[in-house]
């Protein structure tokens, strides 16, 4: 195995990771970086945000606004130390991309626009057209070019991280092209792979987000935090899950269901007029949005298609210059992959999964219980977005915590670490290698990653969905567990080095498996009803009981092990979240 | 009434195994909706998953899964069954090696993106305390368009000049050099000039306009190339005219 000597390992390279790259260049360009990614690091899904990144900048709103809006958006499971530092940073942040030449959508006078979210009181989402991701992450990885101390790994997967005596001191990982394993030795590692929404069927996720960097830090004895809380974004296309932006609410879009009629305002999120306007209707936050969708298919509201119930965003009152300006891309996906021109017709959606607001769990440096590990971006959980995260929080999350993530990590490296015996690494490496050899190696087995993929996937959707209850939670974790087993007979049936992605999809599921069980168990254990978390058995939230973070403790034998740990409440004590007319 | 199949012939090669490219030939189900992604998908979870090639968003923006469906480069998520015939032949991109089945190693082409220096080079420093840098919708309009380019490498795959000159900078990386020198933001066009407008940069592009045919972003990489070929001439001939001008 070659040993590739470096002071800071990054896995992933999305907006998070690049982020924390440059931060480390940054503080000491002495510093050598390995970012290392199972992909490209344009093709990480950072790439399809669409709508935009939140930060206070316009005369018109506050810190404060944006930090009610969001703790409120959270059901007050957000730490607050961590939000109002967020809050503060995010600004900052957002101008320092524009500084290395971010395209943001303008005012006429040259500053930079804003547009109006869900949940939020005031406009304050930073947009570049529908593509904010795509260019944020672009604009990152352009810019990372300049710094020679940053050396890129494309295409290797991260397996394993060498943690002895609680100390964290590389990684290993696959290099695709060659299919050999290498270990990253270093003082420290971030991890920055993004979310898991690919355990579930239907979701705005691509391909790449089997939450890896999550598992990876759970079986290194990280607790995953929060992970019940799986948001579901409204308006995604049927089919595909391709997302339709949120953003094209805040331009002023409406939800219909069968009959022509905005049904949101049947739920505590009306009156319908005037619109548009803040925190109301379909500018309500996603999971209410969401949750609304199930209780109109209830009732029959809905539209059924072959691709399952539908209700209608209708964007034809923007008209087609304003569509074309703000919102091409929308067009563009829907007149693709549905048939359907926003500008003529409405846009058949549905809730999709979308993201995962639990993750590996931080403190507000990004650092974990690990020493020399941190995690930043959608695998962690800081937690600024508690039970639901507000939409375009998640793009500044990246760059707030990415860039928190580096300096931290740099700081960390400089200082001097103490040797550890390097027998005990190799050995750690090894035993990693070992692992990988044995799954590349079997002959015979009888389930197909395909096949148990599928399995895992209905698992979650019958189980886990917008709405849950103890039965179907029950069953779900059940479920999870047979399938750990039946992947022990997981068969492998590419026996090439290169470019294995036969291999590489039962590492992923592996990730996978983790992950699931790890939000089912949780959500089975949180007794009430938070944000994204709906149980019909105890739909109140209990805040004498619950307000509170989960942790999910792997075992390698079972089911995790659930505890809890407090939420940190600074001002803002925990309320009804109110929107629509009764805010007002 | 069965269901309608199609045929897929996809192009396999192992470099452990085979000696030559083969075609392989497999039989999906057909579905008005489904574009050819979705059926390499099927092939890989239901009949074989040896098959390796890249995807990930399904949305035609992460740009991994550039192939040639019946002789054309596109993005597997963005090409539709419905408009091709009976028969589908996938290939990897070409202009690359193929590092196996529909994987090509595109080593070259981040070397070149790198080497045009695509990044901002401002104008005036400034502290982020005191604010963005001010930008018209005007002047984000100048550099807009140049800004789409996925990096998806069918441009590549299309040029006949990168086929015969591998040297050559090539269409994506010089739109992108061109996104930058137009940005009003940014002062960096003689640094990344020496690439641009080396023998490897512009003057190679012999205009054939097939990258412009090919982009799924309709980035026009064709017209970013004649116009910096406009503006390299315009500073030669400057230098001459005015020597105490810095370039």
């Amino acid at each position: 195995m070659q040993t590739i000597h470096t002071d800071i390992a990054i896995v992933g390279a999305g907006g998070a990771g690049l982020r924390a790259a440059i931060a480390v260049a940054e503080v000491d360009p002495t510093l050598k970086i390995a970012l290392i990614s199972k992909v490209y690091p344009m093709r990480s899904h950072t790439v399809a945000a669409e709508g935009g990144a939140a930060g206070v900048i316009k005369g018109n709103d506050s810190f404060d606004n944006h930090f009610h809006d969001t703790v409120a958006g959270g059901d007050w499971l957000c730490d607050q130390d961590a939000v109002d530092l967020f809050i503060h940073e995010a600004p900052r942040e957002l101008t320092r991309i524009e500084h290395w030449g971010c395209p943001w959508s303008r005012e006429p006078d040259g500053q930079v626009a804003v547009r109006p979210f869900g949940g939020m009181k005031v406009e304050r989402t930073w947009y570049a057209a529908d593509k904010t991701g795509f260019h944020l992450l672009h604009t990152l990885f352009q810019t990372s070019l300049k710094y020679p101390s940053i050396e890129r790994f494309d295409e290797y997967f991260s397996t394993d991280l060498i943690v002895i005596d609680g100390r964290c001191h590389g990684v290993t990982a696959i290099e695709m092209r060659t299919g050999q394993v290498h270990l990253f030795r270093s003082k420290c590692v971030i991890i920055a792979t993004g979310g898991a929404g690919r355990v579930f069927p239907f979701t705005t996720n691509g391909a790449i987000k089997t939450g890896d960097g999550m598992a990876m830090a759970y079986r290194a004895g990280v607790p995953l935090k929060d992970m019940e809380f799986v948001q579901y974004h409204p308006t995604g296309l049927p089919g595909t899950g391709i997302l339709i932006t949120e953003g094209s609410r805040g331009e002023g879009g409406i939800l219909v269901n069968k009959d022509g009629y905005r049904y949101l305002q049947d739920y505590d999120l009306g009156p319908p007029d005037p619109w548009p306007r803040k925190k109301a209707m379909e500018l309500g936050p996603r999971d209410r949005l969401s949750q609304a969708f199930w209780h109109e298919q209830k009732k029959g509201r809905t539209i059924s298609t072959d691709y399952g119930d539908v209700v209608h965003l209708d964007l034809r009152q923007l008209g087609e210059a304003k569509i074309n300006e703000r919102l091409p891309m929308v067009r563009e996906l829907s007149s693709s992959y549905i048939g359907v021109d926003p500008v003529y017709e409405p846009i058949p959606v549905r809730p999709v999964v979308h993201y995962t607001m639990g993750g590996i769990d931080t403190d507000v440096d990004a650092a974990t219980s690990v020493e020399g590990l941190y995690a930043a971006g959608e695998c962690a959980c800081v937690s600024i977005n508690g039970a639901n995260r507000l939409g375009s929080n998640s793009l500044t999350e990246l760059l707030v915590f990415g860039a928190r993530a580096g300096r931290g990590a740099a700081k960390f490296a400089m200082c001097g670490v103490a040797e550890t015996n390097d027998q005990q690494i190799q050995a750690a490496a090894q035993a990693a290698e070992d692992r990988i050899l044995q799954l590349f190696r079997r002959t015979g087995g009888t389930e197909s990653v395909s096949g148990l993929r599928r399995d895992m996937n209905d698992a979650m959707e019958a189980g886990a969905g917008i709405y849950r209850s103890e039965d179907t939670l029950q069953a779900c974790t059940e479920t999870l567990q047979q399938i750990r087993e039946r992947y022990k007979d997981v068969l492998l049936t590419d026996k090439s080095n290169v470019f294995n992605t036969d291999l590489i999809g039962a590492l992923e599921l592996g990730s996978m498996i983790d992950v699931a069980a790890a939000m089912a168990c949780s959500a089975l254990q949180r007794k009430e009803s938070r944000g994204s978390h709906q149980r019909l058995d105890h739909p109140e939230r209990d805040d004498a009981a619950y307000l509170k973070h989960s942790l999910a403790h792997y075992s390698a034998t079972g089911l995790p092990n659930i505890d809890y740990c407090g939420v940190m409440i600074t001002r803002s004590q925990p309320a009804e979240r109110v929107y629509g007319g009764a805010q007002e | 009434m069965s269901e309608r199949v199609i045929e897929l012939d996809i192009l396999r090669y192992d470099p452990e195994q085979d000696e030559a490219p083969h075609f392989q030939t497999y039989t999906v189900p057909y579905r008005d909706d489904w574009v050819v992604l979705d059926a390499i998908n099927y092939v890989k979870d239901e009949l074989d998953c040896t098959l390796s090639y890249r995807w990930s968003c399904h949305m035609a923006v992460c740009g991994s899964c550039g192939m040639i469906v019946n002789g054309e480069p596109v993005l597997a998520c963005h090409a539709f069954l419905r408009d091709y015939p009976q028969k589908i032949r996938i290939e990897p991109l070409q202009n690359f090696p193929v590092e196996r089945d529909l994987v090509v190693v595109m080593d070259d082409f981040m070397d070149k993106l790198s080497s045009v220096k695509p990044y901002l080079v401002a104008r005036e420093e400034k502290d982020v305390d005191d604010g963005e840098y001010l930008q018209t919708p005007a002047e984000l309009a100048q550099f807009k368009q140049y800004t789409a380019c996925i990096n998806c490498l069918l441009c590549y795959s299309a040029c006949p000049q990168y086929a015969l000159t591998e040297s050559f900078v090539g269409p994506a990386a010089l739109a992108l050099a061109h996104r930058y020198n137009l940005d009003s933001r940014d002062v960096g066009r003689s640094v990344r000039e020496d690439v641009v407008a080396s023998n490897s940069g512009i003057w190679e592009c012999s205009f054939v306009g097939a990258c412009s045919e090919v982009c799924p972003k309709t980035v026009d990489p064709a017209a970013a190339i004649q116009q910096t070929k406009i503006a390299s001439t315009g500073d030669y001939f400057l230098k001459f005219l005015m020597p105490w001008k810095r370039q």
